[in-house]
């Protein structure tokens, strides 16, 4: 990433870099479609659609917003933060998982 | 900025004074902004999934067709936009304005066309399937809540974005704004692309009904 510092703004990707992106995600887009429509376990659909949408975020971030030819320095200011912040969100799943067991019957 | 780039290039990025991030305020300070925002639309993402999990009998609402085909064809909007953005800042950047502005411009149509196609799947939602904000037939009202408060604010930003774009299309038109004008607003509509990614399939796939 630092490679590319003094060269922002002359030597970014190019056209064809872009078209790939869209293209790849395009197709994992269409590969969640195909996953829905052929009705995959909800644990393992779960999976695989979180995972495709983490690598389609990445492309996003990476090439269409630049960050891959930004400053390391950027990237590591504002990230390992907010993915913090996003699994510690993850705390209070169990009270979830528990909540339809503690129902009163009836 | 040429001049700030060559003295930020030289001696400690973190002695104060310089420009660790080697970027313009601008472009900082929507990266700020798009991290503060990820964090609500990650909680509301959270709130969805926690009130999935805790209510055994979550309706599956979406079937194929209309709601998933439309849904598709509005991701392949949004990621087709995100392309046209990227070529109205690479447009700029070469100088060539014009060719700037009609990027610019297919993007909003990219955009107004998810909001037409989400306004019309949100009808058939509300009309059809019975579902409103407070309520449903399926009584399971925090499916209606969280859909139509995750959904909306998304759509919200995306009309933003169409705002915030024809702001900067009519400046690049009129010869005002710099290349880095149009790449921050390009940043912000990328991050609206981004949350769809997650609202899709959380969303609309995980309800599918085939």
């Amino acid at each position: 990433m630092s490679a590319h510092v003094e060269e922002i703004h002359s030597h970014g990707p190019g056209i064809p870099t872009f078209a790939k992106v869209w293209v790849a995600l395009l197709v994992m887009t269409g590969a969640e479609v195909l996953l829905a429509y052929e009705q995959v376990p909800t644990l393992i659909m779960l999976t695989v659609l979180l995972g495709l949408s983490v690598i389609k975020a990445a492309l996003i971030i990476a090439y269409f917003m630049h960050l891959k030819f930004e400053r390391l320095s950027l990237f590591l200011t504002l990230f390992p933060m907010l993915i913090l912040c996003i699994v510690l969100m993850l705390i209070f799943l169990g009270d979830a998982y528990r909540i339809p067991n503690m129902r009163p019957p009836g | 900025m040429s001049t700030q780039v060559t003295a930020a290039a030289t001696g400690s990025l973190w002695e104060g004074g310089r420009s660790p991030y080697l970027t313009n305020s601008k472009k900082f300070g929507m990266w700020l902004f798009i991290i503060s925002d990820a964090l609500t639309f990650s909680a509301l993402l959270f709130a969805y999934t926690y009130s999935r999990v805790s209510n055994p009998t979550w309706p599956t609402p979406f079937h194929f067709s209309p709601s998933i085909i439309f849904s598709s064809v509005m991701t392949f909007a949004l990621l087709t936009s995100s392309l046209t953005m990227v070529m109205a800042v690479h447009a700029m950047n070469q100088g060539n304005r014009s060719a700037a502005a009609r990027w610019i411009l297919a993007t909003m149509a990219a955009g107004a066309t998810f909001v037409g196609l989400h306004l019309t799947e949100w009808m058939n939602l509300i009309n059809n399937e019975h579902v409103t904000p407070f309520g449903n037939e399926w009584g399971v009202p925090l499916f209606g809540a969280t859909f139509f408060a995750i959904t909306g604010l998304h759509m919200t930003h995306v009309v933003i974005g169409l705002i915030y774009l024809s702001i900067i299309c009519q400046a690049v038109i009129r010869g005002k704004f710099k290349a880095e004008d149009v790449e921050v607003a390009g940043l912000y509509w990328h991050f609206v692309d981004l949350v769809w990614m997650f609202v899709f399939p959380l969303v609309y796939l995980m309800s599918a009904k085939i």
